[in-house]
């Protein structure tokens, strides 16, 4: 008789279904039948956890057995060893990076022990497409609540008092911005979920999408509720196609249930959702582009007043929130605010979702409290800076955002903290930068984005950024001139008074802020025409050590006869006719020349 | 669905389905090392699975380990009622596991008969 | 009204709730520099040269979108924001062709005004990108230099909210944003009409008219040729705002004498070929209401209107007037009536127009219209060129006497001069149509019912006994209101006119720019003051007209008047 003894949970979120998770799940569907154990152990398909840097994943319950980078080689064994013998497969278990420690247990594993995950809560342990799952742990109780207890205004009330803060990177409160769509008066107001995620890197709210879409579905129900809106678009970006299945899927079931669509609960309440997707522009994750690309016009941003508050879609009352603010809705209403309020700092309650990226050993999505430093982010749960190379700074915010060098890494994280010293919260990415990372190369790169972002409307966004642009480009080539750090600062000032939208407005942000904590690195490639972190191509100085034996290799390879020296002895590269193009350093037997 | 009382019925009812990730509720805990299963520990594993599920326990849970020494008592297996502690039972037929089930697992009634070792569960 | 008080540069200044802070400064007569801010057109605060401080603002805002609030306190003038919009001046520079000195629009480009006004001495990205030099000259009317666009949207925004037509809109991104057409085609690929209001609004030399006075220039040093010229009603009322004469100013006599000076061996009215339009149209629409002909029946004069029907409504082109529009009568009957009086050959006669109207640049070269045996027009000038000729011909133009048109195709009458404004024609064609149908010399001359600057207009008029529904519409966004109506079978009129550029003709695309409501109300009001001026006021009383039909054409309608004065129309395919 069928007694199910143990869940195998496999991560299907877009990391690891990359990584082969799919064939990893195969596989186990297989040999599990073949074991005759198809009566006793079940597998499930699970949104991700987040841990993405150790995918494929696979967590076996009831021990809570965390098996990382499984591949199909590695399934047979996990069958055999442990879900018939009991016995873990060592080899396959997490080992802690900087102590190699090896830790069986999900839940001692310090990436996950740091953190505090109630938005992920259910990412990677409930199965997205099964509405059951979601309902087995609680959910829709936040809207039922909702609908027969409580009165819009108190929920308004209810969010308010939490704290919440609008998690897409404005951070303005969410109670008060809901408050005023229930002000306006008329027949027809709007939901809006923000799930275009541009942020080059983040990915917080595509796993939340992938791993727990009711969630997302329930807290645009109870913002309906609270404002008197009866319909609600999700704007999904395009590039999540494994998120907009998840959704449709998720709302056919929840209609199904009736936990959607008309008189929810018997309250007279009817919410009826609807995708739309994006088409590839980054600017439509400012809302009034947002709105404009739904209403089927080109995304374009216009200038506020009026609010979308007031008038919106169609013109109509609307309120537009994150992914991960309505993620944390429905916790708000089944917990209520005074529990919310035990997370975070006094001004900013509550947890946030960060994308862990770049020269980081743990690379995957951590969800802390407010007020956590960065330095137990980077370190704790990051697990530090990988190839031993030394922490230079963490750019927070993606490219509207700053950096923060290693003398802030104390700072505790919160909304106002982090506008304190030039950066901003953002969406959440986190980029990791090390020794090896070129701060103005840095600058160039988000600018570049920004630029080729910018919807083309004002003046400043369009040409301010392409001649910042332009500027920044001449200095990491070697032909920065005196003037130009002062022009930049300059031109940055003006563009964030003057600039239309926030892409605009924020575009100079990484510039300002590397200039702020990194001039140095400006000054070197523009007196100096050096690169100190040796990045930038154009500018590297490749000089030919005492190591030198003599033998003539990068002489007889150069293209350009930059090097010159006598049999035996050492060779010297001529600065003024060296094209850097780094030939001679990678057929140097002796590894004697560098690149500086 | 209705109302939230409709709603929170259903939850009851499927909480059982994803109780295994929960890591709560009484274990069973059978030694399914070489030794074990040389003693026929799985015979002692499908008995114990099919009493599970006639008598619809699906919130208790069953896990393997391996081989704790004490390999003539074998079978060995383990039950963890919560705040309770940890009793080893040992040379454990299928036949026994009824009784361990129904009289243990459900009433908390240690079988002595069985029992080879007491572990007191730290909170 | 609900009004508030704020104080801009320390003045305090009333104003009604609902305006921005630009609105309330221009009326407190504070002047704040805008570049894609247009009074007839919606704001989108895109230019960011308008930005002033404003009590209560985390940054800079632009004026023309920032709503008013009661106690707001605005700065326009601190050294912040001069800073900004100098920079903002400096960018669009930056991004422009340095070739000034020699552009179409030099004297009159509203980025040139405000450089030099702001003061902008140095622009800093001397060195990067620039626009790609992009020109579409595809068509015979309009002539697109993206190199100039500033993307102040102006143009797509008139296109859209004034005509309907939406040809034009923002493509592509970031640095490489452009104004385009479907798939960056040309515009005779495209619906456009080529009623020219986009070049109307645009500030700088993007959209300009087809320059078309080398041609002229040409014609008239060609001493085998005989050159005429003909001037539209529109012309005379706004020729003095290119040459330093106030607006609304009629300059007729002076008009004249320069075209005289300049050199055209005759300088004819288009106002006696409108008489002669209303000849024919009158009597066209007397036979379709007694002879149950297709009706309402459209007005045809409006070349950018006739681009629309046969471009978007080409199942309704049976109620189309037959009738040429004056212009193309002209010709015709300049290249037959005229040449045989004058005892010129036809083929040595350059016919020339001066229009308000960009669209007749294509009209005239539509391959039906050459019932002369030649193309009847030959060079189509706007308004804007004649004030470049008489400027490169060094005339002072204010010192000019005054000089009559020649004959036989120089007299008209007040109903000729007042088919420049939207409801001129249909007021010409009930002045006669009337006393045709009555039989009488009636003493109504005015039909004020059919007067006005809406839109859509509509009246019902007693003509001797029966009871006639008429119905005036300008812009073509409200002509394609009305054609769904007449699809419907729901436009219960008997005659429509339609006039495709705001105002009519006067606000047409090759008119003097700027132009907004006042100073199309200002030349409109010049043309009826003409027109209460004439000592003959309907079409049919001009004895240069009744000479024309009594000695060579025969009758309106015939079949001389048939071969020479009227059309065929055909649905217009692109591509």
């Amino acid at each position: 008789m069928q007694h199910i003894r143990a869940h195998v949970l496999i991560c299907a979120g877009t990391g690891c279904k990359s990584a082969g998770s799919k064939e990893v799940e195969l596989a186990f569907q297989k040999e599990i039948k073949a074991a005759g154990l198809a009566d006793e152990v079940m597998v499930v398909e699970t949104g991700c956890h987040g841990f993405c840097e150790y995918g494929p994943l696979v967590i076996v319950y009831p021990e809570g057995t965390f098996y990382s980078r499984v591949t199909v080689e590695d399934v047979a064994e996990i069958v055999e060893s442990h879900l018939l013998k009991g016995r873990l497969v060592e080899r396959l278990l997490y080992h802690e990076p900087m102590t190699q420690e090896m830790i069986p247990n999900y839940s001692d594993i310090n990436f996950y022990k740091k953190q505090h995950r109630l938005v992920l809560a259910h990412c990677g342990s409930i199965n997205p497409e099964q509405i059951e799952e979601y309902i087995a742990v609680g959910g829709y109780e936040g809207l039922g609540k909702a609908l027969t207890l409580m009165t819009p205004d108190e929920v308004v009330a209810e969010v308010k008092k939490s704290g919440l803060r609008g998690r897409g990177g404005g951070g303005f409160p969410t109670g008060m911005k809901w408050g005023f769509a229930k002000q306006s008066v008329n027949d027809k107001k709007y939901v809006i979920c923000n799930a275009d995620e541009g942020d080059p890197g983040a990915f917080m709210d595509r796993s939340v999408l992938e791993g727990d879409p009711h969630k997302i579905l329930e807290g645009m129900a109870i913002c309906g509720y609270a404002i008197g809106a009866d319909e609600g678009y999700i704007y999904v970006r395009a590039e999540y196609p494994l998120a907009i299945k998840r959704l449709r899927v998720a709302i056919e079931q929840a209609e199904a249930m009736g936990l959607l669509g008309e008189n929810i609960f018997n309250s007279g309440f009817n919410f009826q959702i609807h995708i739309k997707e994006g088409a590839g522009a980054f600017v439509c994750g400012e809302e009034t582009a947002l709105m404009a690309s739904i209403e089927g016009k080109r995304g374009m941003p216009r200038p506020r007043p009026p609010f979308p508050a007031v008038s919106g879609l169609w013109g109509k009352p609307t309120n537009i929130n994150n992914v991960e603010t309505f993620a944390n809705v429905p916790l708000i209403l089944v917990n209520g605010a005074d529990w919310y309020c035990q997370f975070g700092t006094e001004k900013s309650k509550g947890t946030k979702v960060f994308a862990l990226t770049g020269k980081i050993n743990n690379t995957g999505l951590a969800e802390v409290p407010m007020g956590i430093t960065m330095r137990e982010i980077i370190y704790d749960i990051g697990g530090g800076i990988n190839n031993g190379k030394k922490f230079k700074a963490v750019q927070i915010g993606g490219p509207s955002g700053g950096c923060l060098p290693e003398e802030l890494l104390d700072l505790p994280i919160d909304y106002d903290s982090l506008t304190a010293v030039g950066a901003m919260m953002g969406s959440g990415g986190l980029v990791v930068m090390d020794e090896d990372t070129c701060m103005v190369d840095v600058a160039k790169f988000f600018l570049n984005f920004t630029q080729s972002e910018s919807c083309g409307k004002c003046t400043p966004c369009r040409e301010g950024t392409k001649r910042m642009l332009e500027i920044l480009t001449r200095i990491t080539e070697g032909q920065g001139r005196e003037g130009d750090i002062e022009l930049l600062e300059n031109m940055a000032k003006n563009i964030k008074e003057t600039a239309l939208c926030g892409l605009g407005q924020t575009a100079p942000n990484p510039v300002l802020s590397t200039l702020k904590y990194f001039r140095n690195e400006y000054e070197a490639h523009i007196k100096e025409k050096r690169c100190p972190a040796g990045v930038c191509e154009k500018m590297a100085i490749y000089t030919i050590t005492d190591k030198c034996k003599g033998c003539g290799l990068c002489a007889k390879t150069c293209p350009v006869k930059a090097i010159s020296g006598n049999l035996k002895q050492q060779h010297v590269i001529d600065q003024a006719i060296c094209i850097k193009c780094g030939a001679c350093m990678s057929v140097c037997p002796f590894k004697a020349i560098t690149k500086g | 669905m209705k109302t939230l009382e409709d709603l929170k019925a259903l939850r009851e009812k499927l909480k059982s389905d994803i109780k295994v990730r929960q890591n709560q509720g009484t274990k069973i805990i059978i030694g399914m090392g070489t030794c074990g299963i040389a003693a026929g520990a799985r015979e002692v594993m499908s008995a114990a699975l099919d009493e599970l599920a006639v008598r619809k326990l699906n919130d208790v849970q069953v896990q393997q380990t391996g081989c704790i020494g004490m390999c003539e008592k074998e079978v060995l297996l383990d039950v963890i009622r919560p705040n309770e502690p940890r009793i080893t039972y040992g040379n454990v037929k299928p036949a026994d596991v009824k009784r361990i089930i129904a009289d243990h697992v459900v009433n908390g009634r240690i079988i002595e008969d069985l029992v080879v070792g007491k572990i007191e569960q730290e909170s | 009204m609900d009004m508030v008080t704020l104080t801009i540069n320390g003045q305090t200044v009333q104003t009604k709730k609902t305006s921005t802070v630009l609105e309330a400064a221009r009326a407190a007569g504070i002047y704040i520099p805008t570049l894609c801010y247009h009074p007839e057109l919606s704001r989108e605060g895109a230019c960011r040269l308008c930005v002033v401080e404003a009590s209560g603002a985390r940054s800079l805002v632009a004026s023309c979108v920032y709503p008013v609030a009661e106690g707001m306190v605005v700065e326009t003038n601190t050294p912040k924001v001069r800073e900004a919009r100098k920079l903002v001046v400096e960018l669009l520079l930056a991004n422009h062709p340095k070739d000034c000195l020699s552009c179409q629009k030099s004297m009159d480009c509203e980025l040139q005004t405000i450089a030099a006004e702001l003061g902008v001495r140095k622009i800093r990205f001397a060195g990067g990108e620039m626009k790609a030099h992009t020109i579409d000259a595809s068509n015979p009317a309009l002539v697109r230099d993206q190199e100039k666009c500033i993307l102040c949207g102006r143009c797509i925004r008139a296109c859209s909210e004034i005509q309907g037509m939406d040809v034009y809109s923002f493509a592509g991104r970031g640095f490489h944003t452009i104004v385009s057409t479907a798939f960056e085609q040309g515009l005779e690929k495209v619906a456009c009409t080529y009623c020219g209001q986009c070049a109307s609004v645009c500030p700088t030399a993007a959209i300009v008219e087809k320059d078309d006075t080398d041609k002229a220039w040409a014609a008239l040093a060609d001493k085998s040729k005989h050159v005429v010229v003909q001037t539209a009603p529109s012309v005379r009322v706004a020729l003095g705002e290119e040459l330093g004469i106030p607006v609304g100013e009629v300059v007729t006599g002076k008009m004249v004498a320069a075209l005289r000076r300049i050199g055209f061996d005759k300088v004819f009215d288009t106002n006696f070929s409108a008489d002669l339009t209303i000849m024919e149209e009158g009597h066209e629409f007397i036979d379709r209401l007694t002879n149950g002909g297709v009706l309402p029946m459209i007005t045809s004069c409006s070349p950018g209107w006739v681009n629309m029907i046969e471009l978007k409504y080409p199942e309704l082109l049976p109620h189309l007037s037959t009738a040429k529009s004056p212009q193309q009568m002209f010709g015709a009957i300049a290249k037959t009536y005229y040449a045989e009086r004058a005892g010129i050959d036809a083929k040595d006669i350059v016919s020339v127009s001066i229009m308000p109207c960009t669209a007749k640049k294509a009209e005239a070269v539509r391959p039906e219209m050459n019932s002369s045996g030649y193309q009847d027009v030959d060079i189509v000038l706007t308004t804007r060129e004649l004030g470049r000729m008489i400027r490169e011909f060094g005339l002072d133009f204010s010192a000019l006497p005054e000089e009559n048109f020649d004959s036989p195709l120089g007299k008209s009458t007040g109903a000729g001069v007042i088919f420049g404004t939207t409801g001129g024609v249909m007021e010409a064609a009930l002045r006669t149509v009337a006393d045709v149908v009555t039989g009488q010399n009636l003493k109504q001359i005015e039909y004020k019912a059919v007067r006005g600057m809406e839109t859509v207009r509509e009246a019902a008029l007693k003509i001797g006994e029966a009871e006639v529904k008429v119905a005036v519409v300008h812009t073509l966004k409200a002509a394609k209101a009305m054609m769904e109506k007449v699809k419907k079978g729901e436009a219960a009129y008997k005659f429509i006119e339609v006039m495709a550029c705001p105002g009519g003709c006067i606000g047409g695309g090759g008119q003097p720019v700027p132009v907004d409501a006042d100073i199309r109300r200002a030349r409109r009001e010049a043309l009826f003051t003409c027109d209460e001026a004439c000592e003959l006021r309907k079409s049919h009383e001009n004895p240069e007209i009744i000479e024309l039909y009594s000695t060579w054409l025969g009758k309106p309608l015939g079949e001389k008047a048939h071969h020479l004065l009227h059309t065929k129309y055909n649905q217009q395919k692109r591509n």
